[in-house]
């Protein structure tokens, strides 16, 4: 019997089928023939790209939360809050619970992956893993579905709305950032963070 | 041998965290072998472990959760003259008088839409899935993976209570509050979250196996 390297081959996540590996163009997508998931999309954007992607987000997040995203006005009076400010604000309301999500979904682990993100792809550029490279890779897999920065946009976005009835609603830097924030997110949506499993080698290996 | 082999079929099980395919030699020495991955060294499970238990458990608690997210009111707000305390459903209504509808057309898709969606559609893939039915096969796959792409924008308006509960605070000209309502709100979204986790879509095709 045969033996394949288990790199070449792919099981689908969703229904277990299993497929021998093949290499796609730009732009190709491969499809399971079975429950029609995205098995893997060609990986257009280069190790390099990707720092520089995420470095750009960790500077547009530094800025995001250090200004204020909205200031209201009403007859004079002037009201603002940064990410923090809400944060605080909802803790000191009686709804710890709300402040802690907040907190977690929209401070500490988009922080945290964009951090472990930088950490692994600067070693990655010369195909190294870095240290730590296996639990940080199986935190990113579990932190991936409670960022939810571009939630907050558009919450922001409906806040506006609503107090733009009653207020003067003045946009501050924070939004602006936010957004940029949000396209950057957008740009690596599609990017599959698994390949770096074969884009690296252990040091010793 | 079937011209699409599953995993369990060539004596494989993909890791769950890393995606590697990973003899499953252990499992058919004991089916309940506790192995790490190779490669990453989660756990290796041929289906998430307790699914159908776990999920059904998260859903209910979600569901309970979901009854007073609607029916407690959600934020509160203060004027010189009036106080008026909004509801998830209040709020969509406001937002479509005096604002944009297209806005509240967004807040009432990803506030009560995406919800119940969630509500009926893990519990319709559960109970098909825990029949071994054959119903409906890819589209049941397919309302799986909606369910897990636009689950987290749930988080909306809990995320707009809040925004304006830090900026409305003009002391007796005006201010907002929340109100419990968005506690329960928040739970309802994070517990949908891991109930659509915890389910394995695999599940879904498993009827027509004979194995297992």
């Amino acid at each position: 019997m045969a033996i394949i390297s288990s790199d070449a081959l792919l099981i689908c996540e969703h229904c277990d089928t299993v497929y021998r590996r093949r290499l796609l163009a730009r732009g190709e997508v491969a499809q399971c023939a079975r429950c029609h998931a995205v098995l893997e999309r060609h990986q257009g954007l280069s190790i390099n790209v990707m720092l520089a992607l995420v470095l750009t987000a960790l500077i547009m997040f530094v800025q995001a939360n250090v200004w204020p995203i909205i200031t209201l006005g009403l007859n004079g009076q002037y009201s603002d809050s940064t990410l923090w400010g809400m944060i605080i604000a909802m803790w000191r309301q009686q709804a710890q619970v709300v402040s802690v999500l907040a907190a977690f979904t929209l401070f500490f682990f988009p922080l945290l992956k964009m951090l472990t993100l930088g950490w692994l792809l600067w070693f990655a550029r010369s195909g190294r893993r870095a240290p730590g490279f296996m639990p940080m890779m199986v935190t990113l897999h579990y932190i991936g579905p409670w960022t939810m920065s571009e939630v907050f946009v558009l919450g922001a976005l409906v806040a506006i709305v609503k107090a733009h009835v009653y207020f003067d609603v003045l946009p501050d830097p924070g939004i602006y950032a936010y957004a940029v924030l949000t396209l950057l997110i957008t740009v690596f949506a599609g990017v599959d963070l698994r390949q770096l499993w074969e884009l690296t080698t252990e040091p010793n290996a | 041998m079937n011209a699409l082999p599953r995993a369990t079929e060539l004596g494989l099980v993909g890791c769950h965290v890393c995606g590697l395919a990973c003899s499953d030699a252990p499992f058919r020495r004991d089916p309940e072998a506790r192995v790490a991955c190779p490669r990453c060294g989660s756990a290796l499970h041929r289906r998430k472990p307790a699914s159908y238990r776990r999920t059904w458990a998260l859903l209910i608690a979600a569901f309970i959760m979901y009854i007073p997210a609607n029916v407690v009111p959600i934020m509160r707000t203060a004027s010189l003259n009036e106080i008026d305390n909004n509801t998830i459903l209040s709020g969509v209504v406001e937002l479509w008088v005096k604002g944009s509808p297209d806005l509240a057309v967004i807040v009432f898709v990803a506030s009560i839409v995406v919800p119940m969606l969630k509500f009926f559609t893990l519990g319709t893939l559960l109970v098909s899935s825990q029949r071994r039915s054959d119903w409906a096969l890819p589209q049941r796959a397919r309302l799986y993976r909606l369910v897990e792409l636009i689950g987290y924008w749930s988080m909306l308006d809990v995320f707009v209570v809040s925004l304006l509960t830090a900026l409305v605070r003009f002391n007796v000209l005006s201010r907002v509050e929340p109100l419990p309502g968005v506690i329960f709100f928040g739970l309802t979204v994070v517990l949908t979250m891991l109930a659509s986790m915890s389910f394995d879509p695999r599940l879904i095709w498993d009827g027509r196996d004979t194995d297992d």
